[in-house]
């Protein structure tokens, strides 16, 4: 058998060692002065706290400003629970993002049609002034309700008050119904109680983590990563279930390499095994949950022999890794994963994995799920909010019951008139999120976007949507803005302060100054009535034991809990939030919604000749397309690749690191060439690549035409029944080796 | 006094924070490096491996760049830690041909420029920047000299390896495997 070895240098080395553009990069561009070397090198004292932003897992760091006083590092804070005082290379390269020269500078409205990217730069007060008419024009025509707001960053939660207080409750995060909403339904439905971000895993103290597909280390959930790092020191045993050769996959007991699209087949098997060989936790299962019966007759016919025949995997390897976790038991995580809109089926496939946890008690015991404790920060006091007469919903009767939170995609769907849908979007306001990337198929978010009387764009960089808004507000970076408290879920309560460490450059301004400048035009002042963000955060922080003197010279502050409760007490009762009280194996709320009660595996269908599922993923360097510009990370991963296998590559004659296009089963073509990465990391039926490349907004000066885009082939999307989810990885493309004449750019 | 680092490939994941680490702590010019990820896959599809390492100046204790640098502008430093003062080096890149594991780079200033083991920092107590970075904590680092320092510790327990022992340049950058 030949032994293939596949080398791969990840450095900030520019091509060739030649030096690249470092232009508007502050401290690391300037190559007037020698870097201080040896000691000539002094250390810094002056730091402000800050929260990173540049992934949700929002870090607590410091950041550190060298003797001209300018932006130099940000590193983490030892107190903080998400970071222990480590940054991961995306919050390391923070400053990057800071010193952009690419950065939105000042507002803009649009003078030509939408998408011609025509703006002309306007006054805060124009802008404000024209957005506030638009909301009024909407709200008298077509009701307040129609006003929707979509957000991924920190500043969603002012947008947010204002539009609750201007009468519509329509705020959408893409991270549910694009990410990690399956998961959310399939434990709230078990358990009685999501799984939270961060995660409520106790990796640090497991003796076997289970990956299902999820590939930690290259998704730098930082709290996560750290964590496995530290099981690998404990001797923790891993079982990594991915068609790909994963770095989780690398450091694993056992690596399962999967048929794509049938790890629920898998799951159903182990529950069988676990169940027949009596290897489940018995007093917990009686104790606490409701439906093994039913269980157990569901998945009699289960056998790994069964799933062989459908995921490729030995029969013994299935029992063998069942064991593993059995022993391990309950210092056991099947992990939840985190990006989990694959199939459809995919609060079914999560279920499966919430099950499994249950049948080996893990839920509430060491090793496996903690019970996390949140610090409640009150809100600034204002007037009751109106009452909405419609929401998002009514455009889905009787659907997505089961979805606790709104659906991006949904917003999407019901913004293309329909008089069917109860209720059409008229007004998009976007903050922090590049929505023709994340919601699958751009071609239909597109079509929706032209149909909107008033698209407004929040961000820090020119990401390919605020081409197509009417009015683009540029906010400064998380290094320059107060921003909402972090008061988030772990092990203990904490608060969490995220402070200027310089003055916005440019014209840009942060998100909490913007809505109260908009409530003010919109006569909505009331629910923003303090005078300054200081005076806001002061009174918030005092209302929990701190002020906002002592958050800026300590940044976070952990509290002890009120309970000791981080897992069961021997023997408690306990009631769990479902409709019996119980851990549901058998759904009762899947079932009064007419979904099956326990979970099906139903094949999916398979790529034809010449084509292979498209898989895609995360490189820890970046976030989603977020980082891609940005200077210092752009220098250790520039662009991604398509990874091929080297049987595949063979029969089409592709060499390693050459260019060629992706085209999927709809004979979408990727507008730029991808780089092909042969490899034996990857199965011969997949082709897998890293999501966020191939922007087309030429604005972003490094990143435009780099890599190609996963979000564009992804032209079919399998939705969940249940809560609405965006299943993307039912895509099949092939190989062409010239772009499409009529997309050529102009 | 003999300063040393190990890195552990077991649990390095490839992240390169301390590739940024490095960058932002020492302004290393963007489009240069003094550390950088090695990712090596062997084997067929299903069984493969992967090697991991964050690697940089090995601090060598027989150093070839020392010893044919002109105009002693490469020295040894406390802790056997080899520096280049900048304002003597004449940038004729004589040490970076000599160097077997390519860990110099001529910075645009017109002097070479490699890994100090952040000696500015360990001055102060502190760990080197990607020592102190890394979210998987794999590396280690301390004074050889001291079997305390948590260098000497994780070498005591591990099997380690250094990169071309056959050049003979006694490196003190170890892998943990
Ligand atoms: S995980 Fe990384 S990018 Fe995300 S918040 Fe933490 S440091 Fe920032
Ligand atoms: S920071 Fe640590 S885990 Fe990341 S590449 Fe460097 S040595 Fe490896
Ligand atoms: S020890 Fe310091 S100079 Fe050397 S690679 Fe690490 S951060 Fe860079």
């Amino acid at each position: 058998m030949a032994n293939r070895r596949d080398f791969i240098k990840i450095s900030g080395l520019g091509l060739g060692g030649l030096a690249i553009s470092a232009s508007g990069l502050g401290v690391y561009s300037n190559l007037s002065t020698s870097p201080p070397q040896g000691e000539g090198m002094k250390l810094d004292s002056t730091r402000t706290p800050t929260i990173c932003e540049i992934c949700f897992w929002k870090c607590a760091g410091w950041v550190y400003k060298n003797e001209e006083g300018k932006i130099w590092k940000v590193v983490g804070n030892d107190e903080d629970q998400h970071s222990n005082g480590r940054f991961c290379p995306r919050g390391t390269g923070g400053p990057g993002m800071y010193y952009d020269e690419d950065r939105l500078t000042t507002p803009k409205i649009r003078t030509e049609e939408r998408g011609k990217q025509v703006f002309k730069d306007v006054s805060w007060d124009e802008a404000f002034d024209y957005i506030a008419d638009k909301m009024k024009a909407i709200a008298d025509e077509h009701g307040p309700e129609c006003l929707a707001l979509l957000t991924h960053g920190s500043g969603g939660k002012y947008f947010g008050n204002l539009l609750k207080a201007f009468g519509s409750n329509n705020i959408a995060a893409p991270s549910y119904a694009q990410c990690r909403g399956p998961r959310e339904v399939a434990y709230h439905t078990t358990f009685g109680e999501g799984v939270g971000s961060p995660e409520r895993t106790d990796i640090r103290d497991t003796r076997c983590l289970v990956l299902i597909g999820s590939h930690l280390g290259e998704n730098m959930h930082n709290g996560q990563v750290q964590e496995m790092s530290d099981a690998i020191d404990k001797g923790a045993a891993i079982i990594t279930v991915d068609p790909r050769y994963s770095i989780a996959a690398s450091k694993s007991k056992y690596w399962l390499p999967i048929k794509p699209a049938t790890d629920l087949a898998l799951l159903l098997s182990w529950i069988h095994v676990i169940i027949e060989e009596g290897w489940y936790d018995k007093e917990y299962v009686e104790k606490y949950t409701y439906g093994f019966e039913q269980l157990k007759a569901h998945v009699k016919l289960m056998t790994p022999e069964w799933a062989y025949g459908i995921t490729t995997l030995k029969p013994e390897l299935i029992r063998e890794s069942a064991r593993e976790m059995a022993n391990a038991a309950p210092s056991v995580i099947i992990h939840p994963g985190r990006h989990v809109t694959w199939y459809g089926d995919d609060t079914q496939r999560s279920r499966a994995m919430a099950i499994l946890n249950a049948l080996l008690g893990s839920w509430g015991r060491r090793g496996g799920f903690y019970n996390p404790e949140t610090t409640s920060v009150p809100s600034w006091p204002h007037p009751p909010y109106p009452e909405p007469t419609k929401t998002w919903r009514d455009a889905f009767p009787g659907k997505y019951n089961l979805a606790y939170e709104t659906i991006a995609s949904g917003i999407c769907d019901a913004t293309i008139p329909d008089v069917n849908k109860g209720c059409n979007f008229k007004g998009w306001i976007v903050n922090g999120t590049n929505l023709v990337k994340t919601i699958p198929d751009t071609a239909k978010t597109l079509e929706a976007i032209q149909h909107l009387e008033l698209l407004v764009v929040i961000d820090t960089m020119p990401m390919a949507i605020t081409g197509w808004a009417d009015v683009v507000l540029p906010e400064c970076t998380y290094l320059e803005r107060y921003d909402t408290i972090r008061s988030s879920p772990h092990r203990k309560p904490s608060i969490a302060l995220r402070m200027p460490a310089a003055e916005p450059m440019y014209n840009t301004k942060p998100a909490y100054w913007m809505a109260k400048e908009l409530a003010k035009k919109l006569d909505l002042e009331e629910y923003f009535s303090w005078n300054s963000i200081e005076e806001m955060l002061d009174w918030q922080f005092k209302q929990v034991g701190s002020s906002l003197e002592e958050m800026q010279r300590i940044g976070v502050k952990t509290f002890e809990r009120s309970y000791d409760d981080l897992y069961f007490a021997p023997d408690e009762e306990h009631e769990f939030f479902t409709n019996t009280g119980k851990i549901e194996l058998y759904s009762t709320a899947l079932a009064a919604e007419g979904f099956d009660p326990l979970p099906k595996y139903t094949a999916h269908e398979e790529p034809s000749t010449g084509f292979y599922r498209l898989s895609y993923g995360r490189a820890p360097m970046h976030t989603f397309g977020r980082t891609a510009n940005n200077a210092l990370l752009k220098d250790l991963m520039e662009e991604n690749s398509a990874w091929i296998n080297p049987k595949v590559a063979g029969e089409w004659g592709i060499e390693n690191g050459q260019y060629i296009w992706l085209e999927n089963q709809d004979g979408v073509r990727s507008s730029f060439p991808i780089k092909a990465r042969v490899t034996e990391r990857v199965r011969w039926d997949t082709v897998y690549m890293v999501h966020g490349f191939g922007h087309t907004n030429k604005n972003l000066s490094r990143a435009y035409g780099k890599g190609a885009s996963d979000s564009e082939l992804i032209t079919k999307v399998l939705v969940d029944p249940i809560m609405g989810g965006t299943g993307m990885r039912g895509n099949f493309v092939t190989f062409k080796f010239e772009s499409k004449k009529e997309e050529v750019e102009s | 006094m003999r300063y040393a680092m190990a890195v552990d490939t077991k649990k390095c994941v490839g992240c390169s924070d301390c590739v940024v680490a490095c960058q932002t702590e020492n302004n290393v010019p963007i489009g240069y490096c003094r550390d950088w990820v090695v990712e090596i896959t062997d084997g067929t599809y299903p069984q493969l491996e992967i090697e991991l390492r964050s690697e940089r100046c090995n601090q060598c204790d027989n150093s070839p760049c020392v010893r044919c640098c002109p105009t002693g502008a490469s020295h040894y430093s406390d802790g056997g830690i080899v520096l280049v003062t900048a304002n003597k080096c004449i940038g004729c890149g004589a040490c970076i041909q000599s160097c077997p594991y390519d860990a110099r780079y001529s910075h645009p200033d017109g002097h070479v420029d490699k890994c100090t083991f952040c000696i500015h920092r360990i001055k102060k107590g502190l760990e080197p920047a990607c020592v102190s970075a890394c979210p998987t904590k794999c590396m280690y680092f301390g004074d050889l000299d001291n079997p305390k320092s948590p260098v000497s510790e994780i070498l005591k327990v591990r099997k380690y390896k250094t990169l071309i022992p056959e050049a003979g340049t006694d490196p003190q950058l170890y892998f943990l495997i």
